[in-house]
């Protein structure tokens, strides 16, 4: 589904990503792990499509396609989705409403009709009880004074709604209590499918317990530096980081 | 002399401004006053003949606003000024594209400052007296001697005056005591030719207790260089209820200059929401006084310029007297080479205690060529307010967009999005379901 070649990324001049090589496949859940600074808030970014970084070499291709050449938009269209470390705030922009924009012109962008308002209403009655949303939430302003646990639902919210092929989610447990993990992390799983992926990025070993990863990776420094299962984030929170830099 | 110092002159008698030297011919202000010399006001009573005489001695005195000129300085009058008009009556066959989808209201139509019988219906209401301003001259209303033109005189503004003294015809409506207005009044305000100059002049009295809603839009069919010198004058009795929502939709090519002077009784509420989609030159000037207790004010303003669009808002909101509330806003939204400019002062005089005055300016710029020019102001006198101003000028917030575009919409999707929201947040003082309707639409129109 993704595949990531020797990416090299930079911002500012600055190179970030040092040659990342990574495959996800249908059905896997990754987990990227590593320390402050390096690389993985960039790494979701770049695949995203911020504008900020520029892709100095390698390669990134998604069901096929080269999505280094494609537009923000056109990535979610194909079935990209980045859950937000920090959400940000819209004012006056209705949840629902661009929700509704964004699937009917990801319809659009596939030649299907735009969904029905009986179809989409039923859609976000089902998928905002799927993270406990509450449906007055759902209808106000993008994040607009929303609590950092309604913030991060509502990421998962939006995601249940895309139906995306890979999501992925950037330190979304970082300043959730366990009561909002648990109901973000049930939401991942319950969205998850033999047809879809997902990379959880995180510096907790914390949200793996109730995500379970197929994979974990290392970051360190702009590079994956170990690969693992899920035992490897246990014995990252047991070691501490440190103990990844005197493996190098 | 300044606009601001009109408080100070209040008392000045007449008498007195007379003696102020007359200022030297200027050919541009001797062109304007030409374009009235054939207009003939001998059917109108003796009582407001004075009046337009009482204004051509302040037209004297007063000299055509320059750049130099402090409450002008972001609107040049260039455009306004350099051209020749005329004053003449004109004919339509539908006010159909004019009308607001799904209102029921009045109608009154002014075509090129006149008012058209034929195009406006009006249905009767006990209590209510509406009519065309010279009309009521003409039948000597009772009432509207003693509040017709007390608010606008010796104001120092040159438009102003020009107004007082050639104002054609226009709308007076009369809300009696404890009458409740069952429909509101849609004033359909058109110019017609090219080179028309019109002048209309309004008067909207609320009597105590009493509560209206009007709507007046500035449009026009054919016809480019048209000036519009519009006034208003509207007094809002004890305890009474005004909303007046002002739609400025003439097409590019047309120039307006438009006052409106408000004056607040005891316990009274105000809203006057102004949208103001188009205009090669539009300047409002509101000043509202409210001198009395107990008041509530709310000004909303939002306006889109796109090409060369100037769009100006001077507003003043003068608190006289305690436990007073006022809300202010005015948004722009400003792409090409358009101009926005907002100038809002709110004063709290000395013994308007307990006064809470919010006043806010926001524009989005869209274009590196748009330009915005704001600037809110207070002056307080009193000690114990709540009174706070603001104004943001900037871009789409790129990170807003990134975050719409990361869902799957596109670009262009996404900052008519923001837009939308922006520019409708603005005018939700309109009470008027259809009206808010048809705003939202036009809105959503032009960025679409």
């Amino acid at each position: 589904m993704l595949k990531i070649k020797n990416l090299h990324a930079s911002i500012d001049g600055k190179e970030i990503l040092k040659g990342i090589n990574l495959e996800v496949k249908a059905g896997e859940i990754h987990a990227i792990m590593g320390p402050n600074g390096s690389g993985k808030s960039t790494l979701s970014a770049v695949l995203a499509g911020r504008e900020e970084y520029e892709v100095t070499a390698g390669s990134v291709s998604f069901g096929g396609k080269d999505i280094l050449e494609l537009k923000p938009e056109d990535r979610a269209r194909e079935g990209l989705f980045l859950a937000f470390q920090y959400p940000i705030e819209i004012p006056g922009v209705s949840n629902i409403n661009f929700l509704k924009t964004a699937i009917n012109e990801t319809r659009a962008y596939k030649g299907m009709e735009p969904v029905s308002a009986k179809e989409f209403l039923a859609m976000v009655k089902e998928k905002s009880a799927l993270v406990e949303l509450d449906a007055k939430l759902a209808n106000r302003s993008v994040n607009e004074g929303f609590s950092g646990g309604e913030k991060k639902r509502n990421e998962i919210f939006q995601m249940a709604m895309l139906n995306p092929k890979l999501s992925i989610l950037d330190e979304t447990d970082s300043g959730l209590d366990i009561d909002a993990l648990r109901i973000v992390a049930k939401g991942v799983n319950q969205l998850k499918s033999p047809t879809n992926a997902t990379i959880v990025i995180t510096h907790y070993q914390r949200l793996l317990d109730y995500i379970i990863p197929d994979f974990v990776h290392v970051l360190y420094n702009g590079r994956i530096v170990k690969t693992g299962g899920k035992e490897l984030a246990l014995e990252l929170e047991e070691k501490g980081y440190d103990w990844i830099k005197e493996l190098i | 002399m300044h606009q601001f110092e009109y408080l100070k002159m209040e008392n000045k008698k007449l008498e007195e401004l007379q003696q102020v030297i007359v200022q030297p011919s200027n050919p541009k202000k001797d062109q304007l006053l030409e374009t009235f010399k054939s207009l003939d006001y001998s059917v109108e009573g003796e009582y407001y003949q004075n009046l337009r005489k009482e204004a051509l001695a302040e037209i004297a005195a007063l000299e055509l606003p320059t750049s130099g000129t402090e409450f002008w300085k972001y609107t040049r009058l260039g455009k306004i000024v350099n051209k020749k008009y005329q004053v003449v009556k004109g004919k339509i066959d539908s006010i159909q594209p004019f009308l607001i989808p799904n209102l029921d209201a009045n109608i009154i139509v002014l075509i090129n400052g006149f008012y058209n019988a034929e195009l406006s219906a009006i249905t009767e209401q006990d209590g209510i007296v509406i009519s065309s301003l010279s009309e009521a001259k003409q039948k000597n209303v009772e009432q509207l001697k003693s509040t017709f033109n007390q608010y606008t005189k010796n104001r120092n503004e040159l438009f102003l005056a020009i107004n007082n003294a050639f104002h054609t015809d226009g709308v007076y409506i009369q809300i009696g005591k404890n009458k409740i207005a069952e429909k509101p009044y849609h004033i359909i305000n058109i110019t017609t030719h090219d080179n028309i100059l019109a002048q209309t002049r309004n008067l909207f009295v609320a009597d105590k207790n009493s509560s209206v809603k009007i709507i007046e839009s500035f449009v026009n069919i054919h016809g480019k260089e048209n000036f519009i010198n519009s006034v208003a004058e509207l007094i809002v009795g004890e305890n009474a209820f005004l909303e007046y929502n002002k739609i400025q939709d003439k097409n590019e090519e047309n120039y307006t200059i438009s006052t409106e002077q408000v004056y607040q009784n005891a316990n009274s509420n105000f809203t006057i929401n102004t949208a103001t989609f188009n205009g090669a030159l539009v300047r409002n000037n509101l000043t509202i006084e409210v001198d009395a207790s107990n008041c509530e004010t709310n000004l909303s303003g939002l306006y889109l310029g796109k090409n060369n669009d100037h769009i100006d808002n001077h507003t003043i909101v003068d608190h006289k007297k305690p436990h007073c509330n006022s809300n202010e806003i005015y948004r722009g939204v400003l792409d090409d080479s358009s101009t926005g400019v907002f100038n809002g002062k709110v004063f709290v005089r000395q013994h308007a205690q307990k006064t809470n005055a919010f006043q806010k300016n926001n524009t989005i710029l869209l274009s590196d060529d748009a330009v915005s020019n704001s600037k809110p102001e207070l002056e307080i006198y009193a000690d114990d307010v709540k009174c706070s101003h603001g104004s943001t000028t900037g871009q789409i917030d790129e990170e807003a967009v990134f975050y719409l575009q990361s869902r799957g919409v596109s670009r262009k999707s996404a900052i008519n999005l923001m837009i939308n929201a922006f520019a409708k947040d603005t005018l939700e003082k309109v009470s008027i379901d259809a009206l808010h309707n048809y705003i939202n639409t036009k809105i959503e129109e032009r960025f679409a």
